[in-house]
């Protein structure tokens, strides 16, 4: 349970930290709150020879108001998700699922950006980030681009990141006003990885659903949007019906996997109750909304 | 692969308990490790190694955080606290006295981190509710006490402390 030896690089600025990048490429890798790759390292199931520690980036700390979004730097920490004001105000569901996820102890050091760039397929934060329609800035010597989350990922803890990339920003889009949001999951104990998880956003126009966003966690190799079932739903106004229909569409369209801690036959069972408790949710929070 | 001749060693200027050392560490230690070896607070546990158990909790600049999730090199410039920060000589800390009253503990190895965790807590909320202590608790395995008494401990700790 030992790292094996590497070269610890410590930039101080998004600028010197792509410069190492550019000259490590692929033995290289992106060290932020750690609480991922630590254990990777430990368990040598990652063995960089180049760690780019991030933490001392002073320029990557921030939460603030962007065009009609909330932009966090990468090494924002995640628990400042569930204390800030702006955070609340336009993007309320990152709270929520900060709720479900892991503890404060972890929290207090992990990123939300190193959540969404790790990719973890039982993780909370790539299925919101999706279901808000989120991109990311990923910067190199060559210059920025911007990927949406929802082409973030390429099957089980892939990416699409270049060697030399480093995200500096995750970007989400405010909710839209009257949006009613819910994240659930099952875990085995509060705080543990999702055996699966459902976001949804949903927003009403008069009686019949608007907008509406469904995300997964835990039912695949990545987090991905369910837009079938959001198809179903759009235009519609609500009954049991077509939840039940939602639901059964969700349960047999995902790809979950066998694991030790739960067989993909109870996963799909899990996506069915999951996605019905979701909406309930959301529909409930923008009727809320609407009534406010 | 010439990068892996060219480990470097770093020196680390860390506070750790209020007193300020440099000292030159391996890129791959673990803060926990550095705590233990060359600080000689025992009080961090190495458990699991993973960042699960919760029992090398420290405070990393006053936020509880896993020391087996940290490097050592990471603590440069930082402030760290172990549970050998807590008693003032023989008088113990009112969580720790609150924890021997209330037997929070049975064999112990989850306690350090626990009153760290605690302490953060109690800080900067001196009256938590039940679901505040329970979310603390939640990043800590202890297989001894079912947590119960753990949970009263905090309670009594809170109540000590709003005393003093």
């Amino acid at each position: 349970m030992k790292p094996v030896a590497f070269k610890y690089l410590k930039p101080a600025t998004v600028e010197e930290a792509t410069a190492f990048l550019a000259e490590y490429g692929s033995e290289a890798k992106i060290l932020a709150g750690g609480q991922s790759m630590m254990p990777m390292l430990s368990m040598r199931i990652a063995r960089p020879s180049v760690l780019v520690d991030i933490n001392e980036i002073a320029e990557l700390t921030y939460i603030r108001a962007a065009d009609d979004a909330v932009a966090i730097g990468s090494v924002t920490r995640q628990r400042r998700l569930g204390d800030d004001d702006l955070v609340a105000e336009q993007v309320p569901v990152l709270a929520s699922a900060l709720k479900c996820m892991s503890h404060p102890q972890i929290q207090n050091r992990g990123t939300v950006v190193g959540s969404i760039c790790h990719g973890d397929p039982a993780a909370e934060l790539p299925a919101v980030a999706i279901a808000l329609g989120a991109e990311l800035t990923a910067c190199s010597q060559a210059g920025t681009r911007t990927i949406p989350v929802a082409e973030f990922y390429r099957g089980y803890y892939r990416n699409i990141l270049e060697p030399d990339e480093l995200v500096s920003e995750v970007n989400f889009p405010a909710m839209l006003p009257g949006c009613g949001w819910s994240v659930v999951e099952i875990s085995r104990r509060h705080g543990d990885l999702a055996l699966a998880g459902v976001a949804s956003l949903v927003a009403f126009a008069g009686e019949e659903i608007d907008h509406v966003r469904i995300a997964c966690f835990g039912l695949g190799k990545a987090a991905h949007r369910l837009v079938d079932a959001e198809s179903l739903l759009k235009g519609q106004r609500t009954s049991s019906e077509l939840f039940q229909e939602v639901a059964s569409l969700v349960s047999s369209s995902v790809k979950p996997m066998d694991d030790s801690h739960a067989s993909a036959e109870y996963r799909r069972a899990l996506a069915a109750e999951l996605t019905q408790r979701s909406l309930f949710e959301a529909i409930e929070r923008a009727k809320q909304g609407a009534a406010s | 692969m010439n990068v892996q001749s060219d480990l470097d060693s770093r020196q680390v200027t860390v506070t750790v308990n209020g007193k300020q050392e440099s000292l030159e560490v391996e890129g791959r230690t673990t803060l926990a490790d550095m705590l233990r070896q060359e600080f000689h607070t025992q009080g961090v546990r190495v458990g699991c190694e993973h960042g699960v158990c919760g029992s090398c909790t420290i405070l990393f600049d006053g936020e509880p955080m896993r020391a087996c999730l940290l490097l050592a090199v990471q603590a440069d410039g930082h402030e760290i606290k172990t549970i050998e920060s807590m008693a003032d000589g023989n008088k113990l800390h009112e969580i720790q006295e609150a924890f021997s009253e209330k037997h929070g503990l049975q064999c112990g190895f989850c306690t350090a981190g626990i009153i760290l965790s605690v302490s953060e807590l109690l800080e900067r909320c001196p009256e938590p509710t039940d679901e505040q202590i329970y979310e603390i608790l939640g990043g800590h395995l202890c297989r001894c006490t079912g947590y119960q008494q753990i949970l009263q401990s905090v309670r009594l700790a809170a109540d000590m402390l709003l005393e003093k």
